[in-house]
């Protein structure tokens, strides 16, 4: 039953990507920007789109709050005020503006110019926004969902005590936090040092893994590609570099800056290495979690794309079986990845504050 | 490439989502969560100990009861052997007691007869005496009664008398 009711939604995930992908084909469907309009962020989050009687298209996109910094105050508006990059808004009424270009906000003139500098790049700048965006929009669901599911889970434990049997939502958590204790942090960390990680360690496992999982989603509230945005993989590598360097011991420290027991010629390249090394981990942790979930969206939309490529329903069931695989493939990764970032920053976290 | 940019307000609202997350679901459901888990691990460690204590204690009760059980037998058969030992010398005891009596009585006994008889003998004797000294009245007078017998007598007696 559960299998049946899984297979249904992929096939109605693939069925709304048809519809959206279908009004593209019209005008001459290209793939690539189709997926990187999907690939990336947005200042509106789209619904629907279909073509009334009058063969009008209609979209139905939920606006979402722009906030801008711009000489020392913020500006709030909605996005719909940029009339999907149409209109150009003039701030605090002087000869500047900004507009809406390929759901970027740049800088402009009156007349919305954008200029391109010698290798076609936009050379237009940009305010700095912390604008409700639709992957801001995911994370903040992603974040109550969270808050609500462990939320519910640890009112139950406070309620119930711990020595009752676990019930309901507490058989659903309790598994995979064990899981993390045990395999994750109590195998790397020293068991004493374990416990002062775990709260961080397991926002961090539970905070990839669901904004992974409402990623997946490929209707409304979900489908937008947080955990595979760069910013979002930045800011949980640079909290792994926070946790794994404040609170490294004198030892771990002593090791990396003077390579003790190593021979001075070989401490002049291995000491660099060791200093370099401390950045390349986040980083690694950071493009690794960027670079999978991308490729995984990716995927998908690539082989929705190739019935509009192919022009013909006959390779919908082809298409739609291999989406299916990479969907499950992709519900896979979505824990394995979590799973792998968490390990490897307490795996560093360990290198750094464990007793030799 | 426009995807490896990262956009400074998605850090911004991630860092801030993030940081919001952990303090909040430190305080509110990790601390109870793991405290919980922890109460239980270790009461069921406890629970295990204190088996495994209570079966340690089942096992050196058993082994209490069947030394006593094989104490008691042992005590049950020395009191026996001893009762038995006790018995035989009240036997014994006995047997001799009654052996002496009956030989006291006995003896007593044979001393009467023995009187009983002695007496009974003298007064036969005695008897016997009367009797003779009668018998030997009567016959005298028989025979004394003519002349001549009483001369014979008298004559007899002196030739006895002689001869002494």
């Amino acid at each position: 039953m559960r299998l049946f009711v899984t297979i249904l939604l992929f096939y109605f995930s693939m069925f709304s990507f048809e519809v959206e992908a279908s009004q593209k084909e019209v005008e001459d469907f290209d793939p690539m920007d189709m997926i990187m309009h999907h690939i990336e962020d947005s200042h509106e989050f789209h619904i629907l789109s279909y073509h009334n009687s009058a063969g009008e298209k209609i979209d139905i996109a939920l606006p979402l709050p722009v906030i801008l910094w711009h000489e020392g105050g913020f500006h709030f508006f909605m996005s719909s005020n940029f009339a999907r990059g149409e209109e150009i808004i003039s701030l605090n009424d002087s000869d500047e503006y900004i507009r809406l270009y390929h759901e970027k906000i740049y800088y402009t003139d009156s007349s919305g110019r954008i200029n391109y500098d010698e290798q076609g790049n936009i050379a237009n700048s940009k305010p700095l926004s912390f604008s409700i965006t639709k992957n801001v929009f995911s994370l903040f669901i992603g974040s109550l969902l969270i808050f609500w599911i462990f939320g519910a889970a640890a009112r139950k434990y406070s309620k119930r005590g711990g020595l009752s049997v676990p019930k309901g939502i507490q058989l659903v958590v309790e598994p995979i936090i064990l899981f993390v204790r045990d395999d994750i942090a109590r195998a790397q960390i020293d068991k004493s040092k374990a416990d002062f990680f775990m709260p961080y360690l397991l926002t961090l496992f539970f905070f990839i893994w669901i904004n992974n999982l409402v990623g997946l989603i490929p209707f409304f509230p979900g489908g937008a590609n947080l955990s595979g945005n760069i910013g979002f993989t930045l800011a949980l590598g640079i909290s792994a570099f926070i946790a794994v360097n404040v609170f490294g011991s004198k030892e771990h420290w002593q090791e990396v800056l003077t390579a003790p027991g190593v021979p001075f010629f070989a401490k002049i390249f291995l000491v660099p290495v060791e200093i370099i090394g401390l950045f390349t981990k986040p980083f690694a942790l950071m493009l690794r979690l960027f670079a999978n979930i991308t490729a995984g969206h990716i995927i998908i939309l690539s082989l929705t794309s190739m019935i509009f490529i192919m022009r013909s329903i006959y390779v919908a069931p082809v298409t739609i079986l291999l989406s299916l695989i990479m969907m499950s493939l992709e519900f896979l990764v979505a824990i394995l990845q979590a799973y792998i970032f968490t390990l490897l920053t307490s795996l560093f976290i360990g290198m750094a504050v464990n007793e030799h | 490439m426009g995807i490896l940019t990262p956009d400074p307000g998605l850090v911004f609202w991630t860092t801030i989502s993030f940081l919001t997350l952990l303090f909040l679901l430190r305080k509110y459901a990790w601390r109870p969560i793991l405290r919980a888990l922890k109460v239980r691990e270790e009461y069921i460690e406890f629970a295990l100990k204190d088996a495994a204590q209570a079966k340690d204690d089942l096992d050196g009760m058993a082994e209490k009861k069947r030394q006593m059980l094989n104490s008691a037998r042992l005590e049950r058969e020395k009191i026996i052997s001893e009762a038995k030992v006790v018995r035989d010398e009240i036997i014994q005891e006995a047997r001799d007691k009654a052996e002496t009596e009956a030989e006291l009585i006995m003896s007593h006994a044979r001393e009467n007869i023995e009187k009983e008889r002695a007496e009974a003998i003298a007064g036969i004797r005695e008897q016997i005496g009367t009797i003779s000294l009668d018998i030997a009245e009567k016959i005298l007078k028989q025979e004394l009664s003519e002349e001549v017998k009483q001369e014979s007598v008298i004559k007899n007696y002196l030739k006895q008398i002689e001869f002494n």
